[in-house]
């Protein structure tokens, strides 16, 4: 299953990557060998097998609905590139 | 033409739990900005998700109360987008295998009909942060204290056909989860809210037409007025030759209209994938069965209770079962005063309107149950009348106290004493010939309707503390004495 240009571009800017227009060529290759490899595996009769939504055959473990976790808000805002009156601070989102 | 609406309702009901639902920091409303947002919550690198079990008990109750199959295996999933109150960008969701699968609810409209509405699943999912736009010039403020709530999405089948319907739907999905106790149910403060999907299609087409969504509307009443406006404004469009587009819309309670949002870009391409963070939740029939054994009395349940054990009218019943609170206030006010009707009638008329006109929760009533019981058995007693009652309850209202207390410090007890009221019964006769004149030369049969004004007379005179009854008996004795 070949990608094209337009493809590349969308998922791209889904996962707000930059990417080189140069390389634009090479990730519309590489991207479409994977989906080759996908296309190879379905060839496999899957019919008689349960999905698995994890590798681990495994169950998730419950957490007690306790609080645990006190405020730290002065050390966790201490590594944030900008922060304000108790709130982290982002270039405008909304004009 | 004639226009049908296909309304399908989705309603986040955020749950009641104590910490998140995958970290342990604190659910509490109205804390500092981010004082409740823990590294997992930040998704700082190298933490990892560890779910509640409170949520997953919460969603199970849900899914028992509304007759659902309850997703022996359910798991989580990624909804990816991209929002600075997202830390993670991505959203843990349940899309492939929800907690709560196909389950219904069974409405009732206010002309008594009932509806079957399907709810087609409810799944867990986090809640956002919250982001501020307009309080830093260029910049916006993001505080994650919500991000990583626990919240139950309930998705019902599109078979709502109008707005009156979706009320009633919504409600009744509102009286579930706050009589489960798994959601304060509280509006206001976003603890529940719902997205409207409308769309219009000519009455007896098959085929839906093009749905517009309405985001995160927080009153019965402006859902109502939402999907009214939405339905009025697509009919117009269609009508003019225009047609609808399919787009998120946010309502305005002010213009009461829908407005169209930014469109988010690529809205519709989360690229879902199972959470590699977290294992399947596998729960059995034993786990079960001790939820669905624990469960606590439903609206439904508790309405035929109403009516069977306090004789109330279907109407009556429906109004007061379906709130927890207000059930409970409704029990204990009918207890206190040995008389449902009555109680009732007050919780329903004069303890709803001051409510309502407050805008006041039941829950911060100012005039507690066992308060208004009291009153209520001082009008069953003839210490005052119904009329008198109601200036004791406003006194209540604003400056608290037992009826008691208000009663014998304002001077209420009603006048039963036959002595007193003959005397101002008579001073009133006397005073009215041409009213008596009247009365004298009435027919007999119309002089019933004429007692009217002594009434008022007497009431006036006596500061409306004489007993109706009793004036009423008194006054047509006298009067027609006066006609032999």
């Amino acid at each position: 299953m070949a990608l094209d240009r337009s493809d590349v571009e969308k998922i791209a800017h889904l996962a707000r990557l930059q990417i080189d227009e140069q390389e634009i060529p090479q990730y519309t290759e590489n991207l479409s060998s994977i989906l080759d490899l996908v296309n190879q595996m379905q060839a496999v009769d899957t019919s008689d097998i349960e999905p698995m939504a994890n590798s681990h055959d495994a169950v998730q473990r419950l957490r007690a609905d306790e609080v645990t976790e006190q405020n730290n808000r002065e050390k966790l805002q201490s590594i944030a590139p900008a922060a304000e009156a108790g709130l982290f601070q982002v270039p405008k989102v909304i004009e | 033409m004639e226009w049908e609406a296909v309304i399908g309702l989705e309603i986040h009901a955020q749950l009641s739990t104590n910490s998140k639902i995958f970290s342990g920091a604190s659910t509490a409303f109205g804390a500092e900005p981010n004082t409740q947002a823990c590294a997992v919550d930040l998704a700082l690198p190298g933490t990892l998700p560890v779910f509640n079990e409170e949520a997953l008990r919460s969603a199970v109750k849900f899914g028992l109360a509304i007759d659902a199959e309850i997703g022996r295996k359910s798991v989580f999933d990624r909804k990816n987008y991209f929002y600075p109150d997202l830390p993670k960008g991505y959203q843990t969701s349940q899309l492939f295998y929800p907690i709560v699968g196909v389950g219904h609810v069974d409405i009732t409209m206010d002309d008594g009909t009932t509806k079957r509405v399907g709810v087609t699943r409810a799944h867990l999912e986090e809640d956002a942060g919250k982001s501020l736009h307009d309080e830093f010039p260029g910049m916006t403020g993001i505080d994650l204290n919500r991000a990583g709530t626990p919240l139950l999405e309930i998705v019902s089948e599109p078979d709502i056909r109008s707005a009156k319907e979706a009320v009633a739907y919504v409600r009744k999905i509102h009286a579930i989860v706050t009589s489960l106790g798994i959601c304060d149910g509280n509006m206001a403060e976003g603890s529940f809210r719902c997205d409207c999907n409308v769309s219009i299609r000519p009455k007896g087409q098959e085929e839906f037409g093009t749905r517009t969504e309405t985001k995160n509307i927080n009153s019965f009443r402006f859902i109502e007025r939402a999907i009214e406006g939405e339905i009025e404004r697509q009919i117009d469009l269609l009508e003019d030759g225009g047609r609808v587009v399919q787009e998120t819309r946010l309502y305005d309670a002010n213009k009461n209209e829908t407005r169209s949002m930014r469109s988010k870009e690529e809205a519709n391409d989360y690229r879902y994938f199972p959470c590699p963070d977290l294992l399947p939740i596998i729960i059995d029939d034993d786990y079960i069965d001790v939820i669905r054994n624990d469960l606590p009395e439903l609206p439904d349940a508790r309405k035929a209770r109403f009516m069977d054990d306090y004789g109330l009218s279907d109407y009556d019943a429906m109004v007061l079962s379906g709130e927890r609170n207000l059930a409970q206030y409704f029990e204990t006010v009918a207890k206190a005063s040995d008389d449902a009707k009555l109680a009732a009638n007050w919780v329903m008329g004069e303890l709803s309107k001051m409510l309502n006109q407050n805008d006041t929760e039941i829950v911060n009533s100012p005039v507690s149950a066992d308060q208004l019981g009291g009153m209520l058995v001082r009008i069953k007693d003839d210490t005052i009348s119904g009329k008198i009652a109601k200036q004791v309850f406003e006194v209540m209202w604003h400056e608290g106290g037992t009826a008691d207390q208000i009663i014998e410090a304002k001077g209420l007890k009603q006048v039963t004493d036959t002595g007193a009221i003959e005397g101002i019964v008579d001073e009133v006769i006397a005073k009215a010939d041409k009213q008596v004149e009247q009365y004298k030369a009435a027919e007999p049969e119309k002089r019933g309707k004429m007692l009217g004004f002594f009434m008022g007379q007497v009431m006036k005179a006596t500061g409306g503390k004489a007993n109706p009854g009793a004036v009423n008996g008194i006054l047509k004795k006298k009067l027609d004495a006066l006609c032999d």
